[in-house]
This record gives C-alpha cells, sequence and structure tokens, in this order.
C-alpha cells in the first residue's frame, strides 16, 4: 500500500474496538440449553415413551396404508378445492350481481362451519335422502302441470353408498377447502396489475385466454405460499375423518394400535413423527413451486440464457 | 349518413365523429372529429388531462365511448349498426377487431413472467393460432428489426426501460396490424433511452404503418408527424401540418401549451 501515489494518503489504522457485550444473550443460551438437555433426558429415560415398541409398530402394514390414504386424501382434496377455488374466485369477481353473490354466499357458508362438523353432516346425508338422482328440476311438478304423470331423472345414486368413508370424506374436505381456496385465488388475481389484463385485450386475447395465460400465472406467485400453507392443515385434518368415519386413516390406524395394545403415548409419538415427516415433504414441494413461479420476477439467469451465453463464449473462444 | 362504411373514396384507417367520452360527472372527450388516412402518422399533443390518452384508447374500444361514431378502416369499433340501432359487439368480435390494432403503453405492461421471444409469440400463438416453429421465427425476425436480437431469452425485469418498450413494440407488431396506437411511449424513459425507441417509431413511419401517437415529444413530432393534433379539455383545438402547428400556432392555449413545453 506504501507504493500507492503520493498524492494519496495512507490509509488509517483498521479499527480494532472492544466489541459490546450481551450478558442477556448469553443467560438465555444457557438457559436454553438447559431446558434442552432436560427435554432430551427426559426422553431417553422415561420408560413410557417405549421407544422400540413405537418404531416397530408405526410402520405396520395398516399404518402405511394409513399413511397412503391420508396423502391421497390430502392431494385429492386440495386438488378439488384448488379448482373449486378458482371457479369460485371468478365467479367472485365477475360483474353479474347473482354470480358473484352466490359465490360469496359459498365462501361466507363453509368458512363459518368446523370442517369435523360438515364431514360428520356429509357422512350421514344419506338419512336425508335414499337415493340422489339427476334430472329436470322440479320435473314432477311441471309433469302434474301439463297432465302427464312420471319424472325426468336419468341417473340415480344410492345416498348411502355414496355418503360413507372416502366418497363423503373427500367431499366434505374439498367443499370446505374451496371456500378457503376461493379467497386465496381472489387476492391472487387482484394483486395482478389491471396493465397486463389490458394489454392482452389490447392484443385480442378473449377474456379466458387472457385469465389462463397471463393473469393466473403471474397471481400463482402470490397464491402458493398460502396454498402450501392449506396443504399442510388439509393433511392435518385428514386427521377429523374420524367424524365420517374413515378408518384407514394414518392417526386412526395408530390410535388402535394405541388402544388395542394400552402403549397410548408411544403410538401417540408416532403420529407426531409421522405428521411431522409428511408434512416436511409438503413443505419442500411448496419451495420448488415458488422457484418455479418466480421466473421473471428475480435477476437469476435462466437456463436458456445460461445456455446462450456459453454458446457465445464457446464461439467467441474460436 | 351511411351505415357502416364510412366515406367513400381514400376511405379513413381511422374516422371519429363527435366522439364523446364521460367518466361519471366528468367529460373528458367533448366532441372528437378526426381523420387518420392510411400511412399518415399522427401525433396528438395536449396538457395531461386533456383526453388524448382516453381518446387513443376509445379507438381499440379499451373505453366504451358515449356518444359520437369512431370507425376504424371503415368498421364501426365496438359496435355494429342495424335498422338504426347500435348493438354492442359481443366480446369475441371486439377481440378480433383489437386483433387488428396494435398498442403501445406508457408503462410497457410486458407480460414479466415470459421473455422477451415469449411476450411476442404468444398472441400470435394463442389468437391467431400460429404454429409454434413460425412464430418463434416470426418473433426472433421482429426482436432483431427492433434491435433486440441478442435479448430474446431475457426476462423483461432483465432489460432497461428503452428495451422493454422496444419488445412492447415488436409484441404489438407480431400481430401484424393496420393500425398502430402509441400512448406517451417515451414518457416514463430515463432521456438517454428515449432516442432508441424513437428510433423504431421513426423505422415503422417510413415503412409505412399508420400512426397514431400520444407523445410530449415536439422533435419526433415534427420531423416525423404527417399531422399534429392539439388537444385541450376534451376538445381538438388545432390540427394541421406538425412544422406549421408548432411554429405558428393559430390558437391561444396551443400558444400557451407551447410556449411551456418548448
Amino acid at each position: 500500500m506504501a507504493t500507492d501515489a503520493p498524492t494519496r494518503p495512507a490509509p488509517p489504522e483498521q479499527i480494532r474496538a472492544v466489541p459490546v457485550r450481551h450478558p442477556g444473550r448469553w443467560v438465555a443460551a444457557a438457559v436454553i440449553t438447559v431446558l434442552v438437555a432436560m427435554f432430551v433426558h427426559m426422553l431417553a429415560t422415561n420408560p413410557v415413551f417405549q421407544w422400540q415398541f413405537m418404531v416397530d409398530n408405526m410402520f405396520s402394514p395398516p399404518v402405511l396404508r394409513g399413511a397412503r390414504t391420508t396423502l391421497l386424501m390430502t392431494v385429492l382434496a386440495m386438488v378439488l378445492g384448488v379448482l373449486l377455488g378458482v371457479v369460485l374466485a371468478v365467479m367472485r369477481l365477475s360483474p353479474n350481481p347473482v354470480v358473484s353473490g352466490a359465490a360469496w354466499v359459498y365462501v361466507w357458508f363453509f368458512r363459518a362451519i368446523p370442517r369435523i362438523v360438515l364431514l360428520f353432516f356429509v357422512a350421514n346425508l344419506g338419512a336425508l335422502y335414499a337415493t340422489y338422482e339427476l334430472g329436470f328440476p322440479f320435473d314432477r311438478q311441471l309433469m302434474d302441470l301439463f297432465g302427464f304423470s312420471g319424472d325426468l331423472r336419468f341417473l340415480g345414486l344410492n345416498g348411502n353408498q355414496i355418503f360413507t368413508g372416502f366418497t363423503a370424506g373427500l367431499l366434505g374436505l374439498a367443499l370446505s377447502e374451496g371456500a378457503y381456496m376461493a379467497e386465496i385465488v381472489r387476492a391472487g388475481i387482484q394483486s395482478v396489475d389491471p396493465g397486463q389484463a389490458e394489454a392482452a385485450s389490447a392484443l385480442g386475447m378473449n377474456r379466458s385466454t387472457t385469465l389462463r395465460r397471463i393473469v393466473l400465472p403471474q397471481a400463482m406467485r402470490v397464491i402458493i405460499p398460502p396454498t402450501g400453507n392449506e396443504t399442510i392443515a388439509m393433511l392435518k385434518d385428514t386427521s377429523l375423518l374420524i367424524a365420517v368415519p374413515v378408518t384407514t386413516e394414518l392417526n386412526f390406524q395408530l390410535r388402535a394400535i394405541g388402544s388395542r395394545t394400552f402403549q397410548i403415548i408411544p403410538m401417540a409419538v408416532a403420529s407426531i413423527l409421522w405428521y411431522a415427516a409428511l408434512a416436511s415433504v409438503l413443505m419442500l414441494g411448496q419451495y420448488f413451486l415458488e422457484k418455479r413461479f418466480s421466473r421473471g420476477f428475480g435477476v437469476r439467469e435462466t437456463r436458456a440464457q445460461r445456455a446462450a451465453r456459453r454458446a457465445r463464449e464457446v464461439g467467441g473462444s474460436q | 349518413m351511411s351505415t357502416d362504411a364510412a366515406g367513400g373514396a381514400g376511405r379513413a384507417m381511422v374516422r371519429a365523429e363527435a366522439v364523446h367520452k364521460r367518466f361519471g360527472h366528468v367529460e373528458v372527450l367533448k366532441g372528437i372529429d378526426l381523420e387518420v388516412a392510411p400511412r399518415e402518422v399522427m401525433c396528438v399533443i395536449g396538457p395531461s388531462g386533456s383526453g388524448k390518452s382516453t381518446f387513443l384508447r376509445c379507438i381499440n374500444h379499451l373505453e366504451k365511448i358515449d356518444a359520437g361514431r369512431l370507425w376504424v378502416d371503415g368498421n364501426l369499433v365496438g359496435y355494429r349498426e342495424q335498422g338504426g340501432k347500435l348493438h354492442e359487439l359481443p366480446e369475441r368480435a371486439v377481440a378480433a377487431q383489437r386483433r387488428d390494432i396494435g398498442m403501445v403503453f406508457q408503462r410497457f405492461h410486458l407480460f414479466p413472467h415470459m421473455t422477451a421471444l415469449e411476450n411476442v409469440v404468444e398472441a400470435p400463438m394463442r389468437v391467431k393460432g400460429l404454429a409454434k416453429d413460425a412464430a418463434r421465427a416470426r418473433g426472433a425476425e421482429l426482436l432483431e428489426r427492433v434491435g433486440l436480437g441478442d435479448r430474446v431469452h431475457n426476462y423483461p425485469n432483465q432489460l432497461s426501460g428503452g428495451q422493454q418498450q422496444r419488445v412492447a413494440i415488436a409484441r404489438a407488431l407480431a400481430m401484424e396490424p393496420k393500425l398502430m396506437l402509441f400512448d406517451e411511449p417515451t414518457s416514463a424513459l430515463d432521456p438517454e433511452l428515449v432516442g432508441e425507441v424513437l428510433d423504431v417509431m421513426r423505422g415503422l413511419a417510413a415503412d409505412g404503418m399508420t400512426m397514431v401517437v400520444v407523445t410530449h415529444e415536439m422533435g419526433f413530432a415534427r420531423e416525423v408527424g404527417d399531422t399534429l393534433v392539439f388537444m385541450d379539455d376534451g376538445v381538438v383545438v388545432e390540427a394541421g401540418d406538425p412544422r406549421q402547428v408548432l411554429s405558428d400556432p393559430q390558437h391561444e392555449r396551443t400558444r400557451g401549451f407551447l410556449s411551456k413545453v418548448l
């Protein structure tokens, strides 16, 4: 540094100051360390945990089937819920007051109902009507009015068969999820600059193409983080399927083993570990989805750009 | 008055007759009468709030007019006249009309989740149904033409304002419009980036594109414009040859405005 031009003064001596001490932080760290040590000690020494028993039983075939049911239910309920949510969100933003009002009422109702209550109700819809039929509205009344007898129905389903087990649980969870997703999707759509839709329509795109190609992909950035939360909540809420009941579900199976063997705590811990593990996998999936839909919003070089740059570099060196 | 076809010989690309537009109680356009001939470049100037951008947006029906008539290439914009009554056109027909009218916005409005090339090929593929390869070849050609041949894979946020606006022009050109509308295309740009966008527009004008340009660039208006329109308070105050209007304005309001901006 001494060889610098004479016009520039030598840099001043580097500061070596005594840093500020933080005794409070040290105390807090010590307290936490002790608490963690106590917790680990408890896990290791309390015989009620029965670790070996837990490990032996938490991967038994019925439990694995239960995990599969829980995951399948989570995925299907979320897929249906997201689709329903998109439809409801678009309805909510419709200029037609009947359409947007219907969506509002739906969201209000299903957000107000606890899922366990809804599941119990759906599971017992078979008691409301024995058969559920698709046909012309008010067909019998209209046929009577015009002097005919009979009806106009083309599909009948046995209520006691459809509103039971897996389908009842899926229906209840998906209907409920649709209401939450509707609000999330609406917030996402409204977060997109109106100029985007305007630019699309100036290019001659119709409303549905604009929504699909321009607005929704940008709304995804806002939609995905809360949807990740919803998915994790859904995973946990599959344990509410006991209200239907769906007996092949994960928590039910683990508890069944617990009550059968009187080893309640080991199986409860097994349940905790299972849900924590499955939720972690979902969180990882969310991370990758967020990365995918942040295209064009960071300054990261994309794959195509990197390829182009490498091609240029190779081309330039020849 | 003729029903659909506006005028006979030398049909105007844009023809406005007594166009009125209100936002609530505010009358933004108070009767605009204008004609833009094919291959003409019309520059529109005026103070902010004079209605010039609103008029531009009426031309491709982004705003509905409240009274008067507006034709583009002989077709009534946004309506169909039948039996002496106006019928609103359905969304599909309005979209079809807009296909032939390119628009460039002050704030670019590029699609941020798409690369420059994807921005340019989106409408030709989704609206015109052009095959992917053909659309991409044409898109790359257009980006080359606006001087961005080496930026095709960049996302908008990796481009400067001037580059983004040039992509936006290429995007509009990809639909092969017969009319281009520019809504203050250089107003959101840093001063040193204005030139590159004006150069592209100058090229377009030289190629015979019909253009309506709302602008504050008096140099561009003087040099490239065939007509200069001065709007104030929702009316056309003065229109004519740009050199004439800029150097010898006939109206007091025009003189007042020009003395502030020149």
